[in-house]
């Protein structure tokens, strides 16, 4: 499968629409925090069907990260539900493998190729196995060359690549990333951003993906999940699944509109706005 | 660790082409330079002992002296016997001690109780020195080995523990949270994430455990030998007071350096093929 057919693939993909893979209900989950509680996310649903890339954005503060480690099994809720595959996520597990933000995520003692291959033992399959799947990712994410370094003697991109080779060699039922490429400067990320479309079509993954670019939402997604201001409702679901050129006026006037989408009740706007 | 020397060369040849570059000190190799240096105090130790007469020449003997009375020591065998001696009795000792701080890390991790019972304690007992307890354990255990033990094994817990303790509190919370996400919980995620990820806390606690313990029992041993029991270096070099053996004296004390240098440079080794390596530490 290519790139281009990808689209039209998650399409597709939709005709098993009978039960979504994950569904979020109404969730509402926040922190205690010296005995007060603070609601991050006030009553969310969405769904995500099997092969869709779901894009989570939303102004700073909205409680996007905190919806992702729900998802996780990182963090309880207040109310709501989340189920994968039917069952509620209460405890975190690598049929939701993340790949977080932070560079640091790599086990730095850890060569690039043992940091793949670990997290497959720990699941329980066997080493040549592993070994075999790791080298598949490596090549797939382009690190074959730097396989035999250590996590400090890479860039952060290629920390980066490293951890969604590491997350898709579990063959998660869905991948959640949040901000994987916020702290990386805008060409590696945009090369990213295309590397990760076509994995994505390469393995079929589906994919939560948190973000607070516009730009990345739209490009990379199928479809946009908008959040409001905390404690943050759902403003409105976007499908950006055929906008893949952001040459083209569709791309930009769906930007507009989730731009304006965010406008509605967010000050914070100025660093949203100009991205 | 080859990116490094990539790294230094071409400097290297910029300043090897430049014209009014002279070789000086900095530009030789530090093993070299140590070792002039080395041979240096060696050889104005060995002239201080040729301008020393009577008395003065009675009580003191050049790095030659001392040199032979080390080997005779060794082919003796005393000297082999008190080093043994010292070794093993500190190595039971850091076993102990090593065993003890892992079980109140552990506690302290465990429970708010524990931790506030850990920081107490450390924070009242590791500002006293070990040797200050060796007449108390004398009078409580006796003159003997055991006594020696939990002098020593008292030394090596609390900077160990702290040092585990804070290893452990300090772990990324994003590689813990990788390792539960990968599915890793319980002892696993001790061992797979917390252990190694405390590695340069833990390696630099048994090195300070190390470094206690080591300067405690020479220590104790001299209190014990002037107690006129033990058998350790401390031992060795009392002994060789009692029969006005100068050169012994000094070969016990060249040897404790020794020993003490080479458990360094052990140490060093160590972090160089893992934290350093790693990236967890820099050099
Ligand atoms: N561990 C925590 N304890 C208490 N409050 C928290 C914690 N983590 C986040 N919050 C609060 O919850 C709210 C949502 O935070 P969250 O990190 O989910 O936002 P976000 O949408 O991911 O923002 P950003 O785009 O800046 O990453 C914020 O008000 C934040 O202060
Ligand atoms: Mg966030």
């Amino acid at each position: 499968m290519t790139t281009n057919t990808s689209h039209a693939g998650s399409t597709q993909s939709a005709s098993g629409a009978g039960t979504p893979l994950l569904s979020v209900q109404h969730a509402k989950i926040g922190y205690v925090v010296n005995r007060e509680t603070h609601v991050a996310v006030g009553d969310v649903s969405f769904e995500v069907r099997q092969g869709e890339k779901i894009m989570l954005l939303g102004p700073s503060g909205c409680g996007k990260s905190t919806l992702l480690k729900a998802v996780a099994g990182f963090l309880g809720l207040f109310d709501g539900q989340i189920r994968l595959a039917g069952r509620e996520t209460l405890k975190p597990g690598p049929d939701r493998a993340v790949v977080f933000q932070e560079f640091d995520q790599l086990f730095p003692w850890k060569t690039v190729r043992d940091n793949i291959v670990h997290p497959q033992r720990v699941i329980g399959r066997a080493r040549s196995e592993a070994e075999r799947r790791s080298d598949e990712y490596l090549e797939l994410m382009k690190l074959t060359q730097a396989a035999d370094r250590y996590p400090h003697q890479l860039s952060g991109g290629m920390k980066q690549r490293v951890a969604i080779a590491r997350a898709l060699a579990l063959d998660p039922m869905i991948l959640l990333m949040d901000e994987p490429f916020g702290a990386l400067d805008a060409q590696t990320r945009s090369r990213l951003q295309r590397e990760l479309i076509d994995v994505a079509a390469r393995t079929n993954v589906t994919l939560l993906f948190v973000t607070h670019s516009i730009q990345e939402a739209v490009y990379v997604g199928d479809r946009v999940v908008v959040l409001g201001n905390a404690p943050s409702t759902v403003q409105e679901v976007v499908d950006v699944s055929a906008l893949d050129d952001p040459s083209t006026l569709e791309f930009t006037s769906t930007q507009e509109h989730l731009r304006s989408l965010l406008a509605i009740d967010d000050d914070e706007l100025g660093n949203l706005a100009f991205e | 660790m080859s990116e490094t020397r990539e790294a230094e060369q071409p400097v290297t040849a910029v300043s090897a082409g430049s014209a009014h570059h002279r070789r000086t000190w900095g530009d030789l190799p530090t093993v070299l330079r140590r070792g002039i240096v080395l041979v240096a105090l060696l050889g104005a130790w060995q002239l201080s002992t040729l301008f020393m007469t009577g008395a003065q020449a009675q009580l003191m003997r050049g790095p030659l002296e001392v040199g032979e009375a080390i080997v005779d020591g060794f082919a003796r065998g005393d000297l082999v016997d008190a080093t043994l001696t010292t070794l093993r009795i500190l190595l039971l000792s850091m076993a102990i001690g090593i065993v003890v701080a892992a079980l109140l890390t552990t506690f302290a991790m465990w429970s708010k109780l524990g931790d506030d019972i850990l920081n107490l304690l450390t924070a009242m007992i590791n500002p006293l020195p070990a040797i200050a307890l060796l007449p108390l354990a004398m009078i409580w255990i006796g003159l003997n080995t055991t006594a020696l033990v939990v002098i020593i094994a008292n030394a090596v817990i609390w900077p160990l523990a702290i040092n585990v303790s804070t290893g452990f509190r300090t772990v990324n919370p994003t590689l813990l949270a990788v390792g539960r996400n990968i599915g890793l919980s319980g002892w696993r995620l001790v061992r797979g994430v917390y252990l190694p990820a405390a590695l340069p806390h833990i390696v630099s606690g048994i090195k300070t455990g190390w470094a206690f313990g080591w300067r405690t029992i020479i220590a104790a041993e001299l209190v014990f030998g002037v107690a006129g029991e033990g058998g350790g270096l401390g031992y060795f070099i009392n002994y060789a007071r009692f029969f006005n053996r100068t050169e012994d004296m000094f070969a016990g004390i060249v040897t404790i350096m020794i020993i003490g240098i080479a458990f360094d440079l052990l140490f060093s080794l160590l972090e160089r093929k893992t934290v350093i390596k790693w990236g967890m530490k820099t050099a």
